[in-house]
């Protein structure tokens, strides 16, 4: 089994801090759906575009790090066989088919702060 | 002959036949592209003076995968507590390890054609970009060094080499499996391998740039590569496509250029010296294929320029027949290439009007910006609407797209008769 990173790429995030359930449902859901399935071991949906802030040497900027059509709007990492399975998992996210797309990367290393009291 | 020269073209056969057979079985027991390629290359060697001394073996493919995979098992046994190799994810065909275990059990190559075809998926996996899946499947399927491949595609032997190792590591880390498709993908990724060799073949049939028209090398390459696919999968409809698609275009090689190099335009070929036995096998194919419901790319246009070449003269091509195809291409594969050529059987069916609307939507487009073919297509219509000057501006458009001199000369011959008609 290898672990390999899913990049959600769209036009922005669901998860504006004021947005109900009614929609962030397609999102939760997949990620329901694969919490269930076993194969997903870490998940991070990220909050829109405008809240997003980005450091560079001499200068610090309001929005994404790139100007783009696409922001990252979360990523989740998921447990496969191989890439073609890896693949097809990230496939059903919904972003897939709905104008935005994913990038599937392998995981090197990871690190987790151990839970405190 | 020799011993010695007749074990050389043994071995030279043998490179040409049985590479990506012994590469093949070679890599499921090493775990590893690079070692089972060391090996592969260690066993040729091996050879050579093994086969000057015992004659050459009755199975020489049976010889070389046995001598690599004894040397791979060696190399693994030696180095698995030196050194942690990035892992080829093999995929069991039967029960695991048994190959590993034993390099010598049974016949070495009786597990093919199943490994062929996994090595050729793997090099033609949608994760690679399409130029990394020809590189390596030039260099792991057909065998060819990198500096030939660096050659073919004018990129310089670093840059290849460079792209080859990317590749091979992309296929260790992020785990690209060493199997073949199940059937649910297979569509999807035959597709993948159709379509590079294909582009072998193209990059052979018109160079990109350079002398001379056409690499007789990267066709007949690309020919063997079909010849493999269709062995290892006779009933796909896309291989037989592919495979009659390039016995119809080879088959008029001797007649695209003259005695000088210099480029002939299909009207004007020497319908007699076209190779008829690849022309009727071709046909044979395609009618097979076209029974079948759903005729795909590849069959499609094989059944297109099956049809251009079946006529008995240019002039007495069936245009309206071309138009429909073209038409049913478009379906299939929506390409503004496809498009494009469309123009061409419908300036015959509907006229050049008709067609110069068609090419010049597609030059708003702006998809083709860049590509030769539409401006001198476009030059070529503007002409036979007697329109000399902006014919002769296309044509120079054309010019500034290509770098094949074959093709630059062809365009400023039509510059020069515009100018003196």
């Amino acid at each position: 089994m290898a672990q390999y990173a899913v990049l959600i790429y769209t036009h922005d995030s669901a998860h504006d801090p004021a947005a109900t359930a009614a929609d962030t449902e397609p999102c939760d859901r997949h990620s329901d759906d694969l919490a269930a399935s076993g194969v997903m071991i870490a998940a991070y949906a990220l909050t829109p575009r405008d809240m997003a802030t980005s450091v560079r040497e001499n200068m610090i900027t309001d929005g994404p790090f790139i100007d783009s059509k696409e922001v990252v709007a979360g990523f989740y990492v998921i447990e496969a066989p191989d890439l073609d399975a890896a693949l097809a998992i990230a496939r059903t996210n919904p972003v897939v088919g709905d104008g935005g797309g994913v990038e599937v990367r392998p995981v090197h290393s990871s690190y987790l702060r151990p839970a405190t009291e | 002959m020799s011993d010695s020269a007749a074990v050389e073209a043994a071995l030279a056969d043998a490179h040409r036949r049985e590479w990506a057979r012994v590469l093949a079985a070679t890599a499921r027991v090493a775990g590893d592209l690079d070692l089972a390629e060391e090996c592969v290359q260690e066993a040729y060697a091996a050879a050579v003076r093994a086969w000057a001394g015992s004659g050459v073996p009755d199975n020489p493919a049976a010889w070389l995968t046995t001598t690599a995979r004894r040397r791979a098992v060696d190399v693994i046994r030696r180095e698995s507590a030196l050194r942690a190799r990035l892992p080829l994810l093999v995929e069991p065909a039967g029960e695991p390890g048994e190959d590993a275990a034993d390099p010598d059990a049974g016949d070495p190559t009786a597990r093919d054609p199943d490994d062929r075809l996994r090595l050729v998926f793997t090099c033609c996996h949608p994760a690679l970009a399409q130029e990394a899946q020809v590189a390596l499947t030039l260099r792991l399927v057909c065998g060819l060094a990198t500096p030939d491949i660096a050659r073919a595609f004018l990129v310089s032997e670093a840059t290849m080499a460079a792209r080859i190792t990317r590749a091979k590591k992309k296929i260790a880390v992020a785990r690209i499996p060493y199997r073949v498709p199940r059937q649910a993908e297979l569509p999807e990724r035959l597709r993948a391998v159709l379509n590079v060799v294909h582009l072998v073949f193209t990059a052979g049939h018109t160079a990109p740039s350079g002398p001379s028209l056409v690499r007789a090398d990267l066709v007949e390459l690309a020919k063997g590569l079909t010849g493999t696919l269709r062995e290892l999968m006779p009933d796909e409809t896309e291989v037989r496509g592919l495979h009659a698609l390039l016995l119809v275009t080879d088959a008029r090689r001797a007649t695209r250029t003259d005695a000088r190099g210099r480029l002939i335009r299909l009207a004007d070929q020497d319908r007699s010296r076209w190779d008829r036995a690849a022309l009727s096998e071709a046909e044979a194919l395609i009618t097979g294929c076209l029974r079948m419901a759903r005729p795909g790319r590849y069959v499609l246009q094989a059944a297109i320029a099956s049809l251009y070449a079946g006529a008995p003269t240019y002039e007495r091509t069936d245009w309206p027949q071309l138009v429909a195809l073209y038409d049913e291409l478009l379906r299939v594969w929506p390409s503004p290439v496809v498009a494009l050529n469309r123009a061409v059987p419908l300036a015959e069916a509907a006229g050049p009007e008709a067609a110069l609307n068609e090419v010049e939507r597609l030059e708003r487009d702006g998809r083709l910006s860049g590509y030769q073919y539409l401006p001198a297509i476009k030059a070529d219509l503007l002409l036979r609407l007697g329109r000399g000057g902006a014919a002769s501006a296309a044509y120079r458009q054309a010019m500034d797209l290509t770098a094949n001199e074959a093709e630059r000369a062809f365009l400023a011959d039509r510059i020069s008769s515009i100018r003196m008609s």
